[in-house]
């Protein structure tokens, strides 16, 4: 099966996210949620951004916008210069498709399907021939220091090690932008701070621009930039000490 | 991708054999059902067939009474023939080569102290002519036998080796019911009919005895006809009825009182009864696939529940809505096309278990094998599409979150 794929402008816009003043409401009446209420956030290519906040500021619903998993009720979102706004449901899945990676914060692997195939999943969506995938996939799971586990089930493997796993298959299908929420969120310090540190990696050595969503201030210290919300709205934004060598 | 998905669907399959296997037992009956019924009756089709070929195809049954439909077309108002008919069909009627009286009834047969329930059947040499059936031992009745209702008779081979064994027959006397006979000869054996029925369960007694001593009336029930070569059978056909219209007295416009039936027809009406069988198994085979599918159904929809998060996951990954209603399609129809398939097996299985028992020809029909299978692999893509389009229309979010 060939892959569609949405076109992009040709210029690549130098800004990967675009938010413009971008507001989602769930419910109505009295029970009106505004759980992005005005955000205008830019993220430029190559830049590692951490997002905190108390629970219920808007930050998850700020990722699944920019992951194109949700839609604005108003307000613009540009993906590398695409108005998501305007797209439909299958145009969302395609542009997830080619351009994003995920990370959870429950790794969300697939039960009783090894590493390789869990790695090898976003590509087979996008029509890679399986001997690429294969390479591929190894080559992102020897990047996550996963190699030699490659035939291994989830189920056998460390939380840590589940959510390189998980890093790896974001990484896999060349995405533009990877979307982390709450990477480190089940695990304890030392394995937090080696999930960090991959991804910190990724994006220094690759230019990986990565987007993540975390409670811990000494995660958010990884990142080039820290974005703090409050009420979906962005409360305060500011450099970081540069993140911890 | 479409093999991937169909190894999907295998593997999901796979994980859970017993669930699966206990799902799609429904179109595993109904496809088995089916081809059981059909290759069965096919079988005794081609076995009437052979029969009727073996008997003659230019064998005619005189009746009396109008042509009804079904086996018994006798009215109680219809004269019966008598003995005077059968011998003008044979004189006067070029196109007939030879004519004999029948009747039966079915009576104990006893020879010293062994009893065994058989056909006597009350009939002329003539009938053994008109069906090509060779004497094995002994003879076959004289002139004198037949016109003065002897009490002699000839044994089918079933009987000869339930009563006699391996001792000769030939000379004994038997006892039917009152009647006491000399055995003067044994036929050869013919083996079973199209219905099972064994046609060497049988004794034969001049046709006068049979009228005297067993029927107490010189009535004829059925006179078999055997058409000469070179004469159609349409062509005796005609020549009787019109024969029989006169001697019957029955005016122009009036309806025969008689009927004549070849053996074609009589296999067509044999054949008949085995088609509303298959009929109605297969309304049994389609409400067994009805059940069937909703079994699947079922099973999706709770497979669809169970792997919520995993559609989150395909879906967040790039998986567009019909990827996803195709892969649980794909999976609801490889299931029910497996089921479609183990049914295919146990049906040709069972069909030819049957036709050994039955004695019957073991057909494969392969358009049924097929039409079998296609709707078996019809209800998945029917019962599975309500499951698959409830995965597709999942929300990403909410299905990441289950």
């Amino acid at each position: 099966m060939s892959s569609p794929t949405v076109s992009l402008p040709s210029e690549d816009p130098q800004s990967v996210i675009a938010l413009r003043d971008v507001t989602r409401v769930y419910g109505k009446g009295d029970a009106l949620v505004r759980a992005l209420d005005g955000v205008t956030l830019d993220v430029a290519q190559g830049e590692f951004v951490a997002i905190m906040g108390p629970s219920g500021s808007g930050k998850s619903t700020a990722l699944n916008v920019m992951g194109c998993l949700d839609r604005p009720s108003s307000g613009q979102y540009l993906f590398k210069g695409v108005d998501v706004a305007n797209l439909t449901r299958d145009q969302r899945a395609l542009l997830r498709r080619h351009y994003l990676g995920f990370v959870f914060q429950g790794y969300n692997l697939l039960p009783r399907t090894t590493a390789l195939q869990n790695v090898e999943l976003p590509m087979i969506y996008q029509g890679r021939p399986r001997a690429e995938r294969e390479a591929r996939a190894i080559a992102a799971l020897e990047k996550v220091g996963l190699g030699h586990r490659a035939r291994h089930d989830p189920s056998q493997m460390s939380g840590g090690e589940q959510q390189r796993v998980a890093i790896a298959r974001a990484l896999a299908g060349g995405p533009s932008l990877v979307l982390a929420d709450e990477p480190t969120g089940n695990l304890d310090t030392k394995r937090s701070t080696e999930i960090v540190e991959l991804l910190q990696q990724l994006n220094r050595e690759d230019g990986l621009t990565i987007v993540m969503v975390t409670h811990e201030d000494d995660m958010a210290e990884y990142a080039d930039r820290l974005i703090w919300m409050v009420d979906g709205r962005v409360d305060s934004v500011r450099k970081t000490r540069g993140g911890k060598r | 991708m479409f093999w991937e998905t169909v190894k999907l669907a295998v593997q999901a399959i796979l994980r859970n054999p017993m669930r699966s296997f206990l799902t799609v037992l429904g179109v595993v009956i109904g496809v088995a059902a089916v081809i059981t019924m059909v290759t069965l009756g096919r079988g005794s089709t081609a076995q009437v067939t052979t029969d009727v070929e073996k008997l003659g195809a230019n064998l005619l049954m005189l009746t009396p009474g109008q042509a009804r439909f079904g086996p018994s077309a006798t009215t109680d108002t219809a004269r019966p023939f008598d003995e005077k008919v059968v011998k003008t069909i044979i004189d006067q009627l070029s196109s007939v080569e030879t004519a004999a009286p029948t009747g039966s009834s079915t009576m104990v047969a006893v020879y010293g102290n062994t009893n065994y329930r058989t056909r006597v059947t009350g009939t002329t040499n003539n009938y053994l002519q008109a069906t090509d059936w060779d004497m094995a031992q002994g003879r076959s009745f004289t002139n004198l036998e037949e016109e003065a209702g002897k009490q002699v008779c000839i044994l089918g081979e079933t009987l000869r080796e339930e009563l006699f064994g391996n001792a000769d027959p030939v000379g004994e006397n038997i006892r039917l019911g009152t009647l006491s006979c000399n055995v003067i000869g044994v036929l050869s054996a013919k083996g079973a009919s199209s219905f099972g029925t064994d046609q060497d369960d049988i004794v034969i007694v001049p046709f006068r005895t049979f009228a005297r001593r067993i029927a107490g009336s010189s009535d004829i029930q059925l006179i078999y006809i055997s058409v000469r070569d070179g004469f159609s059978t349409d062509r005796a056909t005609d020549d009787l009825t019109a024969l029989l219209r006169e001697i019957r007295r029955i005016g122009a416009g009036e309806d025969d009182d008689f009927t004549i039936r070849d053996m074609e027809q009589m296999a067509t009406m044999l054949t008949g009864v085995t088609d509303v069988l298959t009929g109605l198994l297969s309304a049994v085979a389609a409400v067994s696939l009805l059940v069937g599918g909703i079994g699947i159904m079922n099973i999706m929809l709770v497979s669809v529940t169970e792997r919520t998060r995993e559609i989150g996951i395909r879906m967040a990954v790039g998986a567009q809505a019909r990827q996803v209603l195709l892969q649980f399609m794909v999976e609801a129809v490889v299931l029910s096309g497996l089921g479609g398939l183990i049914g295919v097996v146990l049906g040709l299985s069972f069909g030819a278990i049957g036709s050994n028992m039955l004695n019957v020809p073991f057909v494969v029909d392969p358009q049924i094998v097929l039409i079998a299978f296609a709707f078996s692999v019809l209800v998945g893509v029917i019962f599975g599409y309500f499951p698959a389009r409830r995965a597709a229309q999942l929300d990403p979010i909410q299905a990441l979150r289950h």
